[in-house]
């Protein structure tokens, strides 16, 4: 049957590239570069071409739509960010807050994606509704994170986290202002994030786990190693890289920092200082006060920071190729 | 269960078999309260949409579901009621046409490079390639100030919310290592049937490769729909604001009506959350394969 019908579906199709099938040839030539243009012109316009900008504004005192001229002042940019006290201390500040959020943020956040995952990751009856609900916050923008979680932290004894700690206290621990005071903004920032984020890191290390092949637990239990011996020995070994992938996009993330952030200041609902990072700075200096070259400057500051992020993690996938 | 029973070790079988059932209890504990930490806000958010506004904060009895009403989706509606405030429809529209083109236009044009990365020859490829993979670890926020100072005379339009995002380094290199594993046999066979390089790629490789575009199509949906820094820059005026940008506006009125609020982002996330629970296992898929092939 098929034999018979297949001459029959070809004949039509067949006999009409033919003639053309020079012209096909020609067309090979250029169909290369015609399939990528249309991406590379995109990719070239909206990000080559902002990113050799940010470099070129650094090196300006300029702002959008102002009758005074661009001016050239080489690095001066650069200089005053580190050594004019009124900006300098910000930016650090808004450095500082990066940095300490990724020393949070990064193992706290690796360790909990390895946690559930190894939890989600056994055979058990109802889980498919478990991991439901843990991957739900996947799909929520974080400008709708930050909104539901500003109400959850609201201050006084209507709000929600106070009023489940003041539960389960006894009424020993006090409300707490946590988006306002300098102490708690930016850890409650934190715990936002990573309610919002944690599930996409574990859904990688759970794909990861799945990988490691069964045979080594076999090897190891053979071995009479217990199930944390083997945890250590065998699966941690075998999700390294995983492990690594995970804690250095979780790292760029943290540099990223901005929607939670910005959203909440605005409505002035956060402490700012404590939770100021610089993509805010930025936004704050090259937008609202329309300082572009300085929020340039900080750009590339950014950029650098970024792009050593991602170096490391290069070398780091690298040397798991060597081993 | 005999089965089960020789492979076992007959010696202390049954303490053995009372310390695995107090371990499976145990992770279901475990579970029960890691599931409540992610699912609490959402379900509060929820809930909340259908609660008088002043119930809304009012601790612990925040979670009760009592004297749930649509009042408050009948407030947003009657709250954005002109042009200066926008309408949620308005809003709603917005988000959906850009996040349709940019889904749309970025399956197209980033694959259509892959392939041509992939799978065709010619000169000067090496090289673009290599350049895009170092574009991969530009983020969007290292471009987003100087993109505003290059486009600010675009301001306040729907293409200039959507254009900047359909190429993307990252896509490209997903499809690409999905195309590397096309089997050569079926270009060649495409080829002999005389189709040329468009026929080829659009009859017969996309066919093949779907699990791609939906892994595309997810992670791009996602980052679009929530998208947030841009619009701050770009958007000011109302008729063009999309979701959430719309959201932290409204959700800074004065006097607060909470419940509002939270009808809002029920309205914004709800049709998402209905398409991730049906299709589940493709956003798992989809966020698996794009840290296993990056």
């Amino acid at each position: 049957m098929t034999t018979q019908i297949q001459p029959i579906q070809r004949a039509p199709i067949a006999p009409r590239p033919r003639p053309r099938s020079k012209a096909g040839l020609s067309g090979h030539k250029y169909a290369g570069p015609l399939f990528a243009s249309p991406a590379l012109i995109g990719l070239a316009i909206f990000l080559v071409a902002p990113f050799v900008l940010a470099v070129v504004l650094s090196f300006y005192r300029v702002q959008l739509n102002s009758p005074r001229p661009a001016r050239f002042i080489g690095f001066e940019q650069y200089t005053r960010l580190f050594t004019d006290p009124d900006l300098s201390a910000a930016f650090g500040h808004a450095l500082l807050n990066n940095f300490t959020f990724a020393v949070i943020v990064v193992p706290v956040q690796t360790v909990l994606a390895l946690g559930l995952a190894v939890l989600v990751n056994r055979k058990l009856r109802g889980m498919v509704i478990f991991r439901t609900f843990i991957f739900m916050p996947l799909v929520f923008p974080l400008a709708l994170t930050a909104v539901i979680w500003r109400l959850i932290y609201s201050r006084g004894d209507e709000g929600l986290l106070n009023a489940i700690l003041g539960f389960f206290s006894g009424g020993a621990l006090s409300s707490q202002d946590w988006l306002g005071s300098p102490s708690t903004a930016l850890g409650s920032i934190i715990v936002m994030s990573i309610w919002q984020s944690v599930s996409f890191q574990m859904i990688i290390v759970l794909a990861a786990l799945q990988s490691v092949p069964t045979e080594l637990y076999e090897a190891a239990s053979l071995d009479r190693a217990n199930k944390w011996q083997q945890f250590m020995n065998v699966t941690v070994p075998g999700i390294r890289n995983t492990l690594i992938f995970v804690a250095l996009i979780t790292t760029i993330f943290s540099f990223r920092l901005f929607d939670q952030v910005y959203l909440l200041s605005r409505s002035g609902s956060v402490d700012r200082g404590s939770t100021e990072t610089v993509m805010t700075q930025i936004i704050n200096t090259g937008f609202d006060n329309n300082n572009v070259g300085q929020a340039a400057a900080m750009t590339v500051i950014f950029m650098v920071i970024i792009t050593v992020i991602a170096i490391i993690q290069r070398a780091a996938v690298r040397q798991r190729g060597g081993v | 269960m005999t089965i089960s029973r020789t492979t076992t070790p007959t010696t202390g079988g049954g303490s053995m078999k009372r310390t695995r059932r107090w371990q499976t209890a145990l992770h279901y504990l475990i579970l029960t309260v890691v599931a409540l930490f992610f699912f609490l806000p959402v379900y509060y958010l929820i809930v909340g949409s259908f609660r008088p506004s002043r119930q809304v904060l009012s601790g612990l009895s925040g979670f009760v579901p009592t004297n749930l009403s649509l009042d408050n989706y009948v407030g947003v509606f009657e709250h954005l009621n002109s042009d200066a405030t926008g309408y949620f429809s308005q809003f709603a529209v917005v988000s959906i046409v850009v996040t349709t083109v940019v889904v749309a236009g970025s399956l197209i044009v980033n694959s259509m490079a892959a392939y041509s990365f992939a799978r065709m020859k010619w000169r000067g490829k090496k090289v673009l390639f290599l350049l895009v993979i170092i574009l991969t670890i530009i983020p969007f926020e290292a471009v987003a100030l100087p993109l505003y100072y290059m486009f600010s005379g675009q301001r306040d339009t729907i293409v200039i919310q959507a254009i900047p995002f359909i190429a993307n380094a990252f896509s490209i290199f997903l499809f690409y290592t999905f195309f590397l594993d096309v089997p050569g046999e079926i270009e060649e066979a495409a080829r002999l049937d005389g189709a040329g390089p468009f026929r080829t790629f659009f009859q017969v490789i996309i066919p093949i490769t779907k699990p791609a575009f939906a892994t595309v199509a997810i992670l791009t949906f996602l980052a679009q729909w929530g998208s947030y820094l841009w619009p701050v820059l770009m958007v000011s005026d109302a008729t063009v604001r999309p979701l959430p940008l719309a959201i932290s506006i409204f959700q800074n009125q004065q006097p607060p009506e909470w419940g509002q609020v939270l009808a809002f982002g029920t309205m914004f996330i709800v049709p998402v959350l209905a398409v991730f629970l049906i299709f589940q296992r493709w956003f798992v898929a989809s966020i698996s394969s794009s840290a296993i092939k990056g």
